[in-house]
């Protein structure tokens, strides 16, 4: 995600990062009752992986937003940092001695989180910082998969504030600033200082 | 009750939703109002007895619940002095009000949970129901100030998601299901450190969104100036106090685990960044709003900083932040007034209020002087104590270096509000000045006077609350 440059770019990856969890979800999550079973997998397939991207295209041309992401950094720099990131993620799992977490699962989540909020501190556009928020979302939900066979109330909880504050973020991102601002950049809105 | 108490807020928002009359509109405020009231005393009469599984109304609880009550009443008064001065759109009035009374209900709920998830959902829901009041103006600044709040809030609400997940990791080495405030308090001991240290990290950033503490506080200062003054008003005191109470909470649970004193040194230092980046922006902003919301980020990390050196300062950071709910709500019910003779929110414009408010001026006087903590005010005596914390915890280079930031906030507050009092504005039309009534500054000096009688002569039961909230800790 690092080097994509392009907006659909950014969405086909989410789009991928959908069926990921959908098929970590469905081996980590066996076990638990079967509704509940069809309700996670439902969301990740349906939600993460057609929903939203479908969406977020629908945004991108009804706002005539162009293709480019327009990162401050340079591609090359945000490899090195992501590459950081995954890096200080795993040297950090590796102090953890405990037997009831995967340390990988605590990897792809940190670093996930850490990416994701890189995302949203080096691009210019307001819709990727949407993006970046995503990408968070499903750095959480590869957590909550971690303690998820045992308290699957975790899971659903974290599945209901996903679905809640993506259609809340996308909904008012749609309707209301897609229609006050023209060209979505963040430095039409930073009138707010001091 | 609260089981009532939170059905009646739905039936009572959605008819305000709906609703187009102004004289119903006003029937169902009142309404309100009086479900408000009925709740604080139902629970002050059934102090720590658990309702519903979720909620118990224990000591700390009450007291920032009676503060929000107290608070309420002015806050729909100067609602009702907003809408009759700016343009009246009945839908947008209903929207606000409905929104208003979702915040309220849900800060009280938040107090009141006894469950680290069911807390969690309130916090959430003061996110959607500040946005719909931030957004009230709906032109292109409100929309910015809504979507940065919306944004940092969603963020920050799920850094406290992961937190809990990492508790819950902490929790499975002991084989425990419950995440009950109390439950946690018991099994505190037992917890695997690696993951409650991860776990606090993340919650108190989290939550420091709310409470208005270094690292997330902007998103809270934009939401204070776009906000119309009575909401912000209620912003900058009974949403703050939510945070405040959250971290508290957990900081209960931490308080009896082997990383009590790492804890303590991290409030610190995020509570004395707070004092520090206050004192930074005070200095140079021009904004009357955005002063007063940075002079709250001032005193919600002062509070902190006392609970964290321990002593009398826990005693002193509650005393002190129920002080401040009066006093900061005062100052925001002031810029009403102040909007409406000079139609500008920037200090530059603003000038000789002494001439055309007596009573507003008075007002503003006190506040400043209460929220400065001059001596014979009542704040003077919470931040004393916690100051006297800090001295007798050892913490000397803080409490230098909080000195010398207090005087540069006392200079900073003080320039601006006595240039708005006394000098004359350039260029200032003073013909059209609309006449304010003495009437609308009576609920702002009952404010004060309170804050002067809590703080100089406390009443047995307030003391006897406040012990009772702090002694669970260690």
């Amino acid at each position: 995600m690092g080097m994509q440059n392009r907006l659909y770019g950014y969405i086909s990856i989410l789009s991928f990062q959908g069926i990921l969890l959908f098929g970590v979800a469905f081996i980590e999550l066996i076990e638990i009752k079967p509704l509940n079973l069809v309700f996670v997998l439902f969301e990740t397939i349906v939600f993460k992986t057609i929903a939203i991207p479908v969406f977020l295209n629908y945004v991108i041309k009804r706002n005539n937003i162009t293709r480019e992401a327009e990162p401050f950094l340079p591609n090359f720099f945000s490899v090195v940092i992501i590459t950081a990131i995954i890096l200080g993620s795993f040297l950090l799992s590796n102090t953890i001695h405990d037997t009831h977490l995967g340390k990988i699962f605590f990897v792809v989540a940190l670093s996930a989180l850490f990416t994701g909020l890189f995302i949203i501190t080096t691009r210019r556009k307001i819709i990727t910082h949407v993006i970046g928020f995503l990408v968070i979302e499903n750095g959480v939900f590869v957590l909550s998969l971690a303690v998820g066979s045992t308290m699957p109330m975790m899971v659903n909880s974290g599945i209901l504030i996903d679905i809640f504050a993506s259609v809340f973020l996308l909904g008012i991102f749609a309707n209301k600033i897609g229609d006050v601002l023209k060209e979505q950049d963040v430095d039409h809105l930073r009138q707010l200082k001091d | 009750m609260i089981g009532i108490y939170l059905i009646g807020t739905l039936i009572i928002s959605s008819l305000l939703v709906v609703n187009r009359n102004r004289r119903v509109n006003y029937l169902l405020v009142g309404l309100f109002t009086v479900l408000q009231w009925i709740l604080t005393l139902y629970e002050y009469n059934h102090l720590n007895k658990e309702e519903l599984g979720y909620f118990i109304p224990d000591s700390l609880a009450i007291l920032f619940l009676f503060a929000l009550s107290v608070i309420i009443i002015p806050v729909f008064y100067h609602s009702f002095i907003y809408f009759k001065h700016s343009r009246d759109i009945p839908r947008e009035q209903g929207v606000y009000f409905a929104a208003m009374i979702v915040l309220m209900a849900s800060l009280s709920a938040a107090y009141l949970a006894s469950h680290l998830g069911v807390s969690w959902v309130f916090i959430e829901l003061t996110t959607l129901s500040a946005s719909a009041l931030i957004y009230h103006r709906r032109n292109l600044r409100s929309l910015e100030g809504t979507w940065k709040y919306i944004f940092v809030c969603s963020i920050s609400i799920t850094l406290v998601f992961i937190g809990i997940l990492f508790l819950t990791l902490a929790l499975q080495e002991e084989g425990l299901k419950n995440l009950s405030y109390h439950a946690l308090v018991n099994k505190a001991p037992l917890l695997n450190v690696f993951w409650l240290k991860l776990s606090f990290l993340f919650i108190l950033t989290g939550l420091t969104a709310k409470a208005g503490l270094v690292p997330m506080y902007t998103a809270g200062i934009d939401a204070k100036d776009k906000a119309p003054s009575p909401a912000g008003a209620v912003f900058a005191s009974a949403l703050m106090n939510m945070g405040f109470i959250a971290i508290y909470r957990f900081y209960e649970i931490i308080s009896y685990t082997s990383i009590y004193a790492w804890s303590n040194k991290i409030i610190l230092i995020s509570g004395g960044l707070s004092v520090f980046v206050a004192t930074v922006y005070m200095l140079r902003v021009k904004n009357f709003k955005r002063l007063l919301a940075y002079s709250g980020v001032y005193h919600i990390g002062l509070a902190v900083t006392g609970l964290a050196s321990g002593g009398v300062g826990r005693y002193a950071a509650i005393l002190h932040l129920i002080l401040h709910t009066f006093t900061k709500s005062a100052l925001f019910f002031q810029v009403g007034p102040v909007y409406r003779i000079f139609k500008s929110k920037n200090i530059y414009d603003m000038g000789n209020y002494f001439k055309y408010n007596l009573s507003g001026t008075l007002v503003l006087l006190v506040a400043f002087f209460t929220i400065t903590a001059m001596p014979p005010t009542g704040m003077f005596v919470s931040e004393f104590m916690i100051f006297r914390s800090l001295f007798d915890s050892g913490n000397w280079g803080m409490l230098a270096g909080l000195l010398i930031l207090l005087t540069l906030i006392i200079y900073a507050f003080g320039k601006n509000i006595f240039k708005i009092l006394f000098t004359s504005p350039a260029g200032f039309n003073e013909s059209e000045i609309p006449k304010i009534p003495v009437i609308e500054s009576v609920p702002e000096f009952i404010l004060l006077g309170l804050v002067m009688y809590l703080g100089i002569y406390p009443p047995a039961v307030f003391v006897n609350l406040i012990n009772n909230a702090i002694s669970l800790l260690p």
